[in-house]
């Protein structure tokens, strides 16, 4: 479930777990515990967990550093920098799962008192447990270290920079026809270490970023108002993301972008879009071919591909709030199951560069790939932890464990999932030039999908017309519906690999208590024939 | 020191900590919580965890420059650290031309959510709660995930300005999901308390029962406009995209649907059916909530739509300064003014119509007319001549909430909901039938 849409407001924020405790930028920079250090740490919890009776355990020490600068036309509204350190145990006690999570734990003896704590709730849940946990074997990796190929850390870059940055920014929509805009940066940098009873000491440093803004343009006469979000993607890139090279512009209708964001150049087009849409066409109701720019098909795959492929969610694990999957075992088990068309390939990758979802080893301690989950339109596979990957046959975890803190106990996430690039070339002026009666849409904005992924409904930043082959002009109050399969087998034509690009969740809820992940989505812009399209203006 | 201070206990603590204060102005909060949860899936326990912390947040200013620095260490050392550190964020702080101070004494209502028998809970207490929503649906040969969590807590506040707020707390809620093993049936319900005495877990868990049962077999039917009996939770949902959208300064701004042209807005002008009333009270023993807000502004009980005309709408202290009005602070909770037909006087007055238990996935399509979609789910019965005629598949809706409660027929009965939307908050809210809903297609979701 994606949470929090680009415009993420303070109060949004306020609504996720907790961050950490504020802490000035200068803290951002200083070192975390040493890794010599870590793994002393660690060794201390899992010798007190095997020495209690568990058969099975693993350790989080983990430091998790955010910044968000928030900005609305000239004022900065606010800048939080926080820190969270602490250690998290899980462990497996006459086959059952117990975790215990401390804060600001720095000795061994709290580390221990910890893993004794894990230990203690394994062993009241084996009184309510009727199966033994099953993990799929592990081989230990010994002493190893990760981290994001990333060239600039955000947080090395001064706060005065990047206020600097979206002052100009927001004064460029101002002077372009806005009437509001608001602006922000969040920067992430997770360092993880995870040791485990496989032999496993694996020191991360994962980092992501999102540049974001929302420009709103007022037709007072009317007082009628519309918006325009960025066309940025959340990443897991350093600061380098912001400094564009043109070969990571895609120019056409509007300019999108790839490995590199062009802030200033996004937001005048933004203001500009935005005064268009108020006297755009209102959109006529009915079937459409859709082209779906990368900026958009990243929601609709995250929602009608991610969450329905996750091996919790078939099995019932999420039936109280998330929901369960239309995509039951029996059609896994068919090998016939009819997910899309035959340009479909969809693949679940844990080592894209660049993307949200990237890193060395999962939080169970499984080095992270890439696997198909849909191939040639089929439905081959599903997402899943080493206690789960047995129901599907297979004797090695796919990597998908992951906690959105020490605090909370890791369990299956979605990774990284994305529409294969076409295999022939084909461009997107090449895409559009066929299509008598479409839609071409580009960037998200509203999304919602039932409990087991079949119905849903999606709208874009911006629409436009396409008429025998020519973009005709923008439209307003589009959003599309269709069911999942249906959908997938409406796909027709994918644009070949130098279109590929990433979009991305950096709030996927999940579980309860709710759990926040990042995952990025690639595509290159894609082709659906035949679309129910509907009309979203209302009077009031 | 335990987690949950009394009021004398958190009242020198602050002082203590306002005694190192150096800044122009300084404002100090203390919050501590027990939070236990415990989760279920295919009949059995899944996860369980449980959090205790008590924090201290110190926010000082110089003039415009404000800083806020936490710390979870009560000794005198640790205090005085963390308003140094406070006073340090704030001097490398931007000037924030929307500060305009701390709030001054205020005189609070009485409010009562605190209650010994949720604040005494102990692990066993969950298991056996929890224990007997498992056992109705092995019973039954059906399955049950649910999913139950407490909270037991306080909040302190203090500032320069002689300010002093305390407000302790307790919450439950439940909720439980409960699918036929052929899959072909699902029904929800939730239950939140404040008291641990009022929670059933068996009575909310068999009405996810009956609901799952009386799901199987449920038959399509054209999507279009209808006639709609929401039960409560139905509703709340709903209207708590209005209850979000009542920010004076968005209306005043020209980007809410409360905006009009000219840059005017809506208040004082009738939105919606007369027989709305929309009001907060934290007083209301029903659904008590905390008498003051962040900044520690008194909570009042406010109208905020009165007989279909929108009344107040609340305001950051910047905004009302520089709109010369009262600021009335947003409401720590909401409910909403019900009739007096039951549940089944609403379908038997129904000729043809759809009852909807639950929605699921709303999100907004359009913030100019409050427009959103999502879904039916875990139990949407068609009626026909007065009677539930038969399970019917899901609907996706798009609909605005201002829309429906100008299409207003009959109110129902009040009752306090959970929201199922994932913020757990509460509301009270009645039954409603409404005609011309918006139902746009179809789901083959359970």
């Amino acid at each position: 479930m994606h949470v929090v849409g680009k415009g993420a407001s303070a109060l949004m924020l306020a609504q996720l777990p907790t961050f950490g405790r504020p802490v000035s930028a200068e803290a951002l920079l200083a070192p975390g515990l040493d890794v010599a250090v870590k793994k002393r740490l660690a060794d201390a919890a899992l010798n007190a967990a095997k020495s209690k009776g568990a058969s099975y355990a693993d350790v989080r020490i983990g430091r998790y550093l955010n910044q968000f600068i928030i900005t609305r036309e000239n004022k900065v509204q606010s800048i939080i920098n926080t820190e969270s350190y602490g250690v998290g145990v899980r462990v497996i006690v006459d086959g059952c799962w117990g975790f215990a999570a401390v804060s600001d734990a720095k000795t061994e003896a709290e580390l221990a008192k910890a893993a004794e704590k894990a230990v203690a709730m394994a062993k009241a849940n084996v009184l309510l447990s009727d199966e033994p946990v099953q993990l799929a074997p592990q081989k230990g990796f010994g002493e190893i270290t990760w981290k994001t190929p990333i060239q600039k850390n955000a947080f090395e870059i001064p706060i005065k920079e990047k206020v600097d940055l979206l002052m100009t920014v927001n004064g460029a929509a101002m002077n372009n026809g806005a009437n509001f805009v608001n602006s922000q940066f969040f920067f992430v940098n997770e360092q993880k270490y995870f040791a485990s009873t496989d032999g496993s000491y694996i020191d991360q440093d994962v980092h992501r970023q999102w540049p974001g803004f929302t420009v709103t343009a007022i037709d007072p006469k009317t007082g009628k108002f519309e918006t325009r979000d960025a066309l940025s993607a959340p990443v897991g890139m350093g600061y380098e993301y912001l400094q564009v090279n043109p070969s990571d512009k895609i120019t056409g209708i509007t300019t999108r972008y790839n490995k590199g964001y062009d802030m200033l150049e996004d937001v005048v087009a933004a203001a500009k879009q935005a005064k268009q849409k108020l006297s755009a066409k209102s959109v006529e109701a009915g079937k459409y071919d859709l082209v779906l720019d990368p900026s958009h098909t990243w929601l609709t795959i995250h929602e009608s591909v991610g969450h329905p492929l996750e091996l919790d969610r078939v099995l019932g694990y999420e039936a109280n709030f998330a929901g369960t999957s239309f995509a039951t075992l029996d059609k896994w088990k068919s090998k016939n199951f009819n997910y899309g068309s035959k340009q479909v390939d969809l693949f679940a990758d844990k080592t894209q560069v660049g993307s949200l979802g990237a890193v060395g080893y999962d939080d169970e301690g499984v080095q992270t790939k890439r696997w198909d989950l849909v191939k040639d339109g089929t439905l081959v596979n599903y997402m899943a932890t080493r206690d789960q990957v047995h129901i599907v046959g297979e004797n090695e975890s796919q990597g998908c464990s992951y906690a959105d803190s020490w605090g909370t106990v890791q369990f299956q996430r979605m990774a990284n999932v994305s529409l294969a690039a076409g295999k022939e070339p084909l461009s997107v002026d090449e895409l559009i030039k066929d299509v008598k009666k479409g839609i071409y849409i580009i960037g998200d904005s509203s999304y919602s999908i039932d409990q087991q992924r079949y119905n849903f409904q999606f709208s874009g930043q911006l629409a436009y017309e396409i008429k025998n082959g020519q973009i005709a002009g923008m439209l307003k109050d589009v959003a599309y519906q269709s069911n999942t399969q249906e959908f997938w087998n409406s796909c027709v034509k994918v644009c070949d690999e130098r279109d590929f690009r990433l979009g991305g969740s950096f709030f996927d809820g999940k579980g309860q208590p709710i759990q926040s992940n990042a995952v990025s989505h690639g595509s290159a812009t894609a082709r659906f024939n035949g679309v129910n399209v509907i009309n979203t203006g209302r009077k009031i | 020191m335990s987690i949950i201070l009394s009021e004398a206990e958190a009242k020198t603590l602050l002082q203590k900590a306002l005694t190192y204060s150096k800044a122009n102005e300084c404002e100090v909060n203390l919050q501590g919580e027990e939070w236990s949860n415990i989760r279920y899936a295919l009949n059995k326990v899944s996860t369980c965890g449980s959090k205790v912390y008590k924090t201290l947040s110190v926010q000082s200013a110089f003039g415009t420059k404000v800083g806020v620095a936490t710390i979870d260490e009560f000794d005198d050392a640790s205090l005085e650290k963390v308003v140094r550190r406070s006073e340090e964020l704030a001097q490398l702080a931007p000037e924030n031309p929307e500060y305009v101070g701390l709030v001054g004494p205020q005189k609070y209502l009485p409010a009562t959510g605190f209650f010994d028998s949720t604040a005494s809970m102990e692990a066993v207490d969950r298991a056996k709660a929890v224990a007997q929503s498992i056992q109705i649906a092995r019973s039954q040969k059906q399955t049950v995930a649910g999913y139950l969590e407490d909270r037991t807590g306080f909040s302190a506040m203090m500032n320069s300005k002689e300010l002093f707020a305390y407000y302790p707390s307790t919450k439950i809620n439940f909720s439980a999901t409960i699918r036929t093993d052929n899959g072909t049936g699902s029904g929800f319900a939730a239950q939140g308390v404040s008291d641990f005495s009022k929670l059933n877990t068996a009575s909310a868990t068999q009405v996810a029962l009956t609901k799952a049962l009386g799901t199987v077999g449920a038959r399509a039917i054209e999507p279009g406009k209808y006639t709609v009996i929401l039960e409560p939770l139905a509703a709340a949902v709903m209207l708590e995209h209005l209850f979000r959208s009542l920010d004076a300064r968005s209306a005043d701004e020209g980007r809410s649907f409360l905006s009009k042209s000219g840059g005017k807005t809506k208040l004082g002008e009738r939105i919606v059916d007369e027989r709305v009333t929309i009001y907060s009270d934290p007083t209301n023993p029903e659904l008590p909530a905390s008498p003051w807000g962040a900044d520690g502004r008194a909570q009042e009980k406010i109208n905020w739509i009165e007989k279909g005309v929108i009344k107040n709408l609340s305001y950051s202290r910047y905004w009302a300064e520089k709109k010369g009005v009262k600021a009335i602070p947003a409401p720590n909770n909401f409910m909403m003014v019900g009739g007096n037909a039951t549940l089944d006087e609403l379908i038997k007055s129904t000729q043809r119509g759809v009852l909807v238990t639950k929605f699921w996935y709303i999100r907004s399509v359009d913030p100019q007319s409050l427009l959103v979609t999502g879904l039916t789910r875990d139990g949407t019965f068609y009626i026909e001549n007065g009677k539930i005629k038969h399970p019917v598949k899901n609907f996706r809706f798009n609909e605005s909430p201002v829309i429906m409660l100008n299409n207003l027929e009959t109110l129902g009965k009040v009752e306090r909901v959970v929201s199922s939307e994932g913020s757990f908050t509460n509301y009270l809210i009645p039954a409603m039938k409404i005609r011309e809903f918006t139902f746009t297609s179809l789901s083959d979701a359970v």
